[in-house]
């Protein structure tokens, strides 16, 4: 799910939906406004978000309603990403490493 | 790069390519003047204290921060490394107890080694604890509209 968290979050657009959510549940028409995005599409995002338990949804009249989930959004990023970005730069750190040693007899 | 991090199971693997035979790999794993070249962020500094490949022997490592705060681990290897796998013990200085064992193996094929990095903690919350614990830095400035956001969520919980 952690990882799931990490992918739903990689996005610039579900990021934004996160941030418009923080001021108050919102329903798909009011998600797409500030973009250039079909519903449809958002549609799609909210479904990533969902899955990752950052967003749960519910009907309001004829209405779907999303509503964001902070906690699971700040445990699972909170140490994921610092765990992330130690071993990615290590291991890219590494890469030139090895370079290096390649190339002495 | 490639993370799994269950929900509910104290795990977490990495798994990464490097183009380089998995010698040169187990070199840079055990050999202290190569370690502190990689081993970490280039923003902290890295002291091998103790390194000693062998079973039974014992390494210890430090991370510096900017401010000269340090960040001790240590551990055992277990059974003699190879550059086919490294087995150790870990423990971060400031949980005492809290040991976590990492299992590590080099594939080579075509002169590509995968390595896999697999690490078990006695619980869920261990394995939250540490990463948060042990590694607190700022997160990347590509991260950091996504920080703000984190941080204001934070606030308003309160």
């Amino acid at each position: 799910m952690l990882t799931g968290v990490f992918a739903a979050l990689a996005d610039p657009t579900r990021r934004a939906i996160l941030t418009r959510l923080k001021d108050g549940d919102a329903t798909v028409a009011e998600l797409a406004a500030p973009f250039s995005m079909s519903q449809p599409a958002v549609s799609k995002h909210l479904k990533v978000l969902e899955q990752a338990g950052l967003i749960s949804r519910s009907q309001r009249a004829t209405a779907r309603l999303s509503h964001l989930e902070a906690e699971p959004l700040r445990e699972a990023i909170g140490w994921l990403m610092d765990y992330r970005a130690y071993w990615a730069e290590s291991f890219d750190r590494l890469d030139d490493l090895l370079d290096d040693l390649k190339e002495q007899p | 790069m490639k993370i799994v991090a269950e929900p509910g199971v104290p795990q977490v693997i990495i798994v990464r390519e490097f183009n380089a035979p998995r010698e040169l790999l187990f070199r840079a794993y055990t050999e202290p003047e190569l370690v502190k070249r990689w081993l970490g962020p280039a923003d902290l500094e890295l002291v091998v204290n103790q390194l000693d490949p062998r079973h039974g022997g014992r390494w210890r490592w430090t991370h510096y921060d900017r401010d000269g705060k340090g960040y001790a681990f240590h551990g055992l290897y277990h059974g003699e490394p190879t550059p086919e796998r490294i087995v150790q013990t870990y423990e971060f200085d400031q949980a005492p107890g809290t040991v976590y064992l990492n299992l590590i193996t080099f594939d080579e094929a075509d002169g590509i080694t995968t390595l896999t990095q697999n690490t078990v903690f006695f619980a869920v919350e261990d394995r939250d604890l540490y990463v948060a614990g042990g590694m607190e830095r700022g997160i990347r400035a590509s991260m950091q509209k996504l920080d703000d956001l984190v941080t204001e969520l934070a606030e308003e919980a309160h």
